[in-house]
């Protein structure tokens, strides 16, 4: 176990190397952080001052040693719109993008296995036709266009939830349901087809002929089978919303999370800033990739770790 | 039919045009997919010929025409049916206009990620070995990568364009196609006939081409289907974001995105972009689905048995209620 985290970790490592890799690639060559930083009316004294200031004036691959150096001992350099450094911010906005994810993505995985193992018990049913139609929509709706349009029922209309901004649990219901819904219609449909799939596997007529209970089969066999496909599904859901789905959430309903945080660098062209939140994101990403792994573990005692 | 045909036309002409007709009548019986065929049609069609169905310039500002609802609510008129913006543009005609958006940049998104991760995934596939091992741990680490904030920092490098956002979509979704052509290549190698037509000599060209590539082609145009789908959903959040399409060109994520700041006072400037979104995203998965089942034998073979079973049952009912009537 220990060797394997160890193995995962060295990886993980690749992962972020290949990561600032190719941020330095796109920052340093491709784009030209002093005139994206600098205001427009910079002399070029000043601008000569700022290049020397990050070490735009040495070598490209002295810089890279610098650039991965800063990088291990996690110093992004200051924040320009913030004013102090980078790290910090990062870690006061990472929490809100974490509660986020939990208690929406949360939400879509506790539902998905009931709604996706109902629908699968009458294949062509009314239920299952609703949910697969339903599911269809679900993953065809554009996570910025649900949030306004949420937004538009509950908010404008309907003036039961707030529209934005962070604070009470009523913040959070629009924007944890907006990030809910698409990942539960792509959960649901997977859960459906596998439990359609295994209930048509021999070893359940089998089960049943020798007298064993529907539910039996449905909860012992059935779903367990389903959970290493639909394990591997939530992960990545959980992993594309670290990656980058909170941002489109956060910017409609201006969460205050990671997301939010890197269109605002954006607008205030602070690059530092920017890096940092891509950085984080990228060794959190690495750090739930192993957790899958022994998760697997834990469910399927045939799969070995290495 | 063959008495329309010229006389000149040989004998096996109307073959392909049987199968034609075979799958289209398969289309129609399935009809989610047959509907979802229609509206990607009439899409596409819109798209083309934009300039021709639209009824205003998608850039004309009115100001006396500045946020007019939709024909049929209170304040509606037939001159913009869908109504207008707040610089007074006809929504419909930015709509036709902001489907090319969307296709071009979903057409050449896939086109570009797909040649790209097709011949990784050969080349990983066919020279096995070290080759192999390199390509794949590329594509483990890349898949690895925070997708769509090293999108964001590299557009916000670089400078939003479509340009841009076409390339930087390309250079982070081309990973699945490798995978699925290595995957396809390593098991279609092992099968007995590749194994003859290795054995009896044929060039390494022929059995690509001839042996292998077809057993790709289905398998890909599925997923080059559904990364569609989602290449024009990546497009529509970037320019939502302001980070992809820049005005004055035009984009439905655009749209939505200038909507928002109206939602209180006009709903339909972020309803109608979003619900083209949408439509366009489902009418291809609706499609998509049916291809995938045509296409794959195993999925075929259970869709005729699944229908077989519920005619026998549909019979059986029918029989037992004649019976008990007797």
């Amino acid at each position: 176990m220990g060797r394997f985290i160890l193995r995962r970790l060295g990886q993980g490592l690749l992962v972020v190397l290949g990561v600032s890799l190719v941020v330095f690639v796109a920052m340093r060559v491709f784009g030209d952080p002093a005139k994206v930083m600098l205001p427009l009316s910079a002399t070029v004294e000043q601008r000569a001052e700022f290049e020397h200031l990050i070490g735009l004036d040495r070598p490209l691959p002295e810089q890279f040693v610098h650039f991965v150096k800063d990088l291990v001992t996690l110093d992004f350099g200051e924040s320009l719109w913030q004013r102090r450094p980078a790290m910090e911010v990062v870690f006061e906005r990472l929490p809100n993008t974490l509660m986020l994810i939990v208690s929406g993505l949360g939400f879509a995985i506790l539902l998905a296995l009931p709604l996706g193992a109902i629908a699968a018990l009458r294949p062509g049913g009314i239920v299952d036709r609703v949910t697969v139609i339903g599911g269809l929509i679900g993953l065809s709706t554009p996570q910025f266009w649900l949030g306004l349009l949420l937004i538009m029922l509950f908010a404008v209309n309907l003036r039961i939830l707030p529209t934005s901004g962070i604070g009470s649990w009523q913040h959070l219901v629009l924007p944890a349901l907006t990030l809910a819904l698409p990942s539960l219609a792509r959960m649901t449909l997977l859960v459906r087809s596998q439990v359609i799939d295994e209930l048509n596997q021999q070893y359940v007529k089998t089960a049943r002929a020798k007298g064993m209970r529907f539910h039996t089969v449905l909860f012992g066999h059935a779903l367990r089978n389903t959970l290493i496909p639909f394990i591997t599904l939530a992960g990545w859901e959980v992993i594309s919303a670290l990656a980058g789905y909170t941002v489109v959430v956060e910017s409609v309903f201006a969460w205050p999370g990671l997301g939010l945080t890197a269109i605002q660098a954006i607008q205030r062209n602070d690059l530092f800033l920017l890096q940092a939140i891509v950085f984080t994101v990228a060794i959190a990403i690495v750090l739930v990739n192993i957790l899958l792994d022994i998760i697997y573990k834990f469910i399927d005692p045939r799969i070995k770790l290495a | 039919m063959a008495a329309i045909d010229p006389p000149a036309t040989p004998i096996a002409a109307p073959r392909p045009h049987g199968r034609l007709r075979a799958l289209f009548d398969e289309l129609w019986k399935d009809k989610p997919g047959f509907i979802g065929f229609s509206i990607i049609v009439l899409i596409v069609l819109a798209a083309f010929f934009a300039p021709l169905i639209a009824p205003y310039d998608p850039a004309t500002q009115s100001v006396v025409a500045r946020l007019k609802p939709p024909v049929w609510a209170a304040k509606g008129s037939w001159e913009h049916l869908l109504g207008t913006d707040q610089l007074g543009r006809d929504i419909l005609s930015r709509l036709i206009f902001g489907a090319r958006t969307s296709l071009i940049v979903g057409f050449s998104v896939v086109a570009l990620a797909g040649a790209f991760g097709v011949t990784i995934g050969l080349l990983a596939g066919f020279r096995g070995g070290r080759t192999d091992t390199i390509l794949m741990r590329l594509v483990d680490i890349q898949v690895a990568f925070p997708g769509l904030l090293m999108i964001l920092l590299i557009v916000a490098v670089i400078g939003p364009s479509l340009g841009t956002m076409v390339v930087v979509l390309a250079l982070t979704n081309w990973m699945i196609y490798a995978r699925v052509v290595r995957g396809i290549v390593l098991s279609v190698r092992q099968t007995p006939y590749v194994e003859a037509a290795e054995m009896i000599g044929c060039p390494q060209s022929r059995v690509i081409f001839r042996h292998i590539l077809p057993n790709l082609m289905s398998p890909l145009l599925t997923l080059g289907i559904l990364e569609f789908t989602n290449i024009v959903l990546a497009e529509a959040a970037l320019s939502f974001l302001g980070l992809g399409v820049q005005p004055p060109a035009t984009s439905w994520g655009l749209d939505v995105s200038t909507g928002k700041d109206y939602i209180f006072v006009a709903w339909w400037l972020v309803t109608f972009p979003g619900l083209c979104i949408s439509i366009t995203v489902l009418s291809i998965n609706l499609f998509a689905n049916w291809l995938r089942v045509t296409t794959d034998p195993q999925e075929r073979e259970k869709r005729f048995a699944r229908a077989r079973a519920a005619v026998r049952r549909r019979e059986e009912r029918r029989a037992g209620i004649r019976r008990e009537a007797a």
